[in-house]
């Protein structure tokens, strides 16, 4: 082990030349494992393969290799991006391809090695394989980035993610990581590392799109004692996953991105802020850093450059507006996180009043890949104003769901039609989610935009961290607002006034829309419209007049639901009808009268003694007292109860 | 408990105001949870009223201040989970545990906590149970699962 750490950093890192020695070559091969005599398994372990049962994969596999063939190899890799096909297992036999296999759960284990080692291939767990140079086809098997869910993606800051084992860094750096590193900190100065990313126009992926050299040279300008760099890990939106993929998949290639921007700007700590609850990515970071440490990669003088940096990892401690520049630097004081003005931006006075430069996790893993291969390299891949890729979580009713990374300028459809391939179970589309709680939906006449940040700046709709919710005509849209507008409330920090108390007044104008009025008589059904009517403008104050982003961008879904989806409003509000039928207190509910027995099982549960009748007769339910609650319909043995 | 305390206080040796959160975070894991006891002490290494440090602390979701049960409850409530039906859940468990939200119920065995994304979003809805997760869940299994769960407890 230390003989390989001493090579690597002599003959690889240190390496003057661009082109490495042939004998390099080969030691690096072996190292990533391309020129072996044994078998390998990989295996994902990200949290979605985790969830998906690939922690009890890894132990049969385990059992397997110790009871049948000794000499193979299992390797724990990063997610590879298509979660449906979690448990993911690779295997390549020496010689040739690496085959994929998907939903591979523990008792399909002992089939799966049984057949690959004797080469009677199940075809039906088969995914496909990936070529590498000189290593024999498999005959009839589709080549992995041939499948329509990778075809139309172009993965390049997602390339290491699933085929390198992310707790070592002598894969990484035989894969060519933290040489961009060295010959930035050891060849160019701070202005010269500004200038290749500004030229290479990387646009800062977190939503806003501000040119990412541009702010690092605001910070490198101004005079200070100390200069920090915040690696903002904390994505919390719900349904979002992209970050933390990256993390579990790919520690490295993102530490390299932090060490070039803090060289770039010129300071020597560096934080990680990550979100809570997602132990297992912290552990990997954590153990990638150390590693780096080891190999002298932070430190003091590193490599003899005269340049010291340290990582840090900072964990949030649950709040959703922490992700928010100022909200993230108050907490990091340890203060509350609350928002403050801008002016003065973080670059000018930013955690402990010194500039800070903020780039997210996507941003910062562009940067090593940029320093590599220059960038004009860069400038070819997406738009002209919007160079690059965009990396985006697809959930919801696809068919495929997981990380996706598309070209800048792919449209909205490809990734609906082609990479998520249509809506489960064969169900009708109505809508995309782009972007997270404070993201807006797009119809089926807006799939035809493609993305970039100008378009769809231009169309009204935000870029967002890297949400992509496909939503099918099972959801209903106004109860999906109340989520999203639910989860908001919880989230306001409580500093200003429209935020804190309009997100509160729209929930609950949204929580009357979705039941029907308790009591006719009274002013409550006039009420009811009033607060209706009043929707659109507490939307249009909260947006002007909230003090930051999480206020101002609180009411989208509801603007864009409404515009899209007016009808479907009406229908709550008029006919009091959900056709989702996923809004419980809209629902009435009839007895049966040639079904009831008069068991009074019902009419005891009910909550509001709604539910009158004799014994062994049938039983009736007073609608005007009814809640919908439906806890008679679930309690009801002889289904008797209907409901409308 | 109180050396424990005084273990990860002296790792702090400067005692800023910058080390509160992860400090409270260090303490909560090695707790379970925040006591009276642990906030007086923080505040007196930090030089930090009370009130002070409870008032940051209440700011943030993931302090708690009552130990959490012997069951750990995380029910995925990220948009994923929620098309696929998350709510019928929490429903359900709130139902079956009597308690809301970051309470624990009064025999100390449940508590549970609702979190906006675990990563399993095609497999929702997904709930984590002291560690374990299950996926696909659906409200009717729930009263099984619980009772389950308790019989384990009540047989430890």
């Amino acid at each position: 082990m230390e003989d390989l750490k001493t090579f690597l950093i002599d003959k690889v890192l240190m390496y003057e030349s661009d082109t490495l020695s042939p004998e390099t070559n080969k030691v690096l091969q072996q190292v990533r494992r391309e020129k072996t005599n044994k078998p390998v398994i990989f295996v994902s372990t990200g949290t979605s393969s985790v969830i998906a049962g690939s922690e009890k994969t890894c132990s049969a596999i385990d059992t397997y290799i110790k009871e049948n063939e000794p000499s193979a190899e299992l390797v724990h890799v990063g997610c590879n991006g298509p979660a449906s096909y979690e448990p993911l297992v690779c295997i390549q036999i020496p010689g040739k391809n690496k085959l994929f296999f998907r939903n591979i759960t523990e008792e399909k284990v002992e089939p799966l090695l049984n057949g690959v080692f004797h080469n009677d291939i199940n075809e039906d767990d088969l995914a496909g394989q990936t070529g590498t140079k000189g290593f024999e086809l498999w005959s009839g098997i589709p080549f992995m980035d041939e499948l329509p869910f990778f075809a139309n993606q172009k993965r390049v800051i997602l390339s290491n993610c699933g085929f390198y084992d992310p707790e070592s860094i002598e894969e990484y750096i035989a894969r060519g990581g933290y040489r961009a590193y060295i010959k930035a900190i050891r060849h160019y100065t701070f202005e010269e590392v500004c200038d290749i990313i500004e030229r290479s126009g990387l646009r800062g992926r977190s939503g806003g799109g501000y040119l990412t050299g541009l702010k690092w040279k605001h910070a490198l300008n101004t005079t200070s004692s100390a200069r920090y760099l915040i690696c903002n890990a904390k994505e919390s939106d719900p349904g979002a996953f992209t970050d933390r993929t990256i993390l579990e998949s790919d520690p490295h290639r993102l530490i390299e991105g932090i060490a070039i921007a803090s060289y770039a700007i010129g300071a020597s700590n560096a934080i990680i802020f990550m979100r809570s609850g997602s132990d297992h990515a912290k552990n990997r970071l954590q153990k990638a850093i150390d590693r780096a440490r080891d190999f002298g990669l932070f430190g003091h003088n590193i490599f003899s450059s005269g340049y010291n940096l340290d990582v840090i990892i900072r964990v949030e401690p649950g709040a959703f507006v922490c992700g928010e520049e100022t909200a993230l630097i108050n907490t990091l004081e340890g203060k509350r996180g609350m928002p403050q003005l801008k002016p003065p931006y973080p670059t000018t006075a930013g955690l402990f009043g010194k500039p800070t430069v903020i780039n997210n996790v996507e941003t910062l893993m562009n940067v090593p890949l940029i320093m590599q291969n220059g960038p004009e390299w860069f400038r070819t891949l997406g738009t002209d104003n919007s160079p690059g890729t965009k990396v985006f979580a697809v959930a919801g009713k696809g068919r495929m769901s997981g990380v996706v990374e598309i070209e800048m300028g792919t449209s909205i459809r490809t990734i609906l039609e082609d990479i998520a391939d249509g809506i489960k179970e064969g169900k009708e589309f109505k809508a995309i989610q782009l972007g997270g709680v404070s993201g807006s939906f797009i119809t089926d006449k807006n799939l035809d935009i493609v993305i970039d940040y100008d378009v769809l700046k231009k169309k009204g709709i935000g870029m967002g961290a890297g949400g992509f919710v496909i939503i099918d005509e099972n959801t209903c849209m106004v109860d999906l607002v109340r989520y999203y507008m639910e989860f908001i409330r919880n989230e306001s920090c409580g500093k200003c006034i429209p935020c804190r108390e309009g997100t509160g007044r729209m929930l609950e104008i949204l929580e009357g829309v979705i039941r029907k009025p308790l009591n006719e008589e009274s002013g409550t059904t006039l009420e009811r419209f009033k607060g209706v009517m009043q929707l659109e403008t507490i939307a249009s104050v909260m947006k002007d007049t909230s003090l930051c982003g999480l206020g101002q961008t609180a009411p989208n879904p509801f603007i864009s639901a409404l515009k899209n989806f007016r009808d479907e409003f009406e229908e709550h509000i008029f006919d009091r009808k959900c056709r989702a039928n996923i809004c419980r207190g809209l629902r009435t509910f009839s007895i049966d009268v040639d079904k009831c027995t008069g068991c009074t099982a019902c009419a005891a549960k009910c909550p509001v003694n709604a539910i009158y009748g004799t014994r062994l007769q049938p039983f009736f339910i007073v609608e005007e007292k009814c809640i919908g609650c439906g806890i008679c319909f679930d309690i009801c043995k002889f289904s008797a109860i209907n409901v409308k | 408990m109180g050396t424990d305390l005084d273990i990860i206080l002296r790792k702090y040796k400067q005692g800023k105001r910058e080390d509160l959160i992860p400090l409270l975070q260090e303490i909560q894991d090695d707790l379970g949870y925040l006591s009276e006891e642990a906030i007086v002490k923080t505040g007196r290494f930090l030089g930090l009223s009370t009130t002070k440090i409870y008032g940051l602390a209440t700011f943030y979701d993931r302090f708690r201040f009552f130990p959490s049960g012997k069951i750990q409850i995380r029910i995925c409530h990220g948009t994923s989970c929620f098309l696929n039906g998350s709510q019928t859940i929490i429903n359900k468990i709130k139902e079956e545990t009597g308690v809301m939200p970051g309470q624990t119920t009064r025999d100390g065995n449940f508590s549970y906590e609702i979190v906006s994304c675990m990563g399993g979003c095609c497999n929702g809805p997904v709930i984590n149970v002291n560690g374990q997760y299950h996926t696909h869940i659906k409200a009717e299994q729930l009263p099984e699962l619980i009772k389950r769960l308790k019989y384990v407890i009540e047989n430890d």
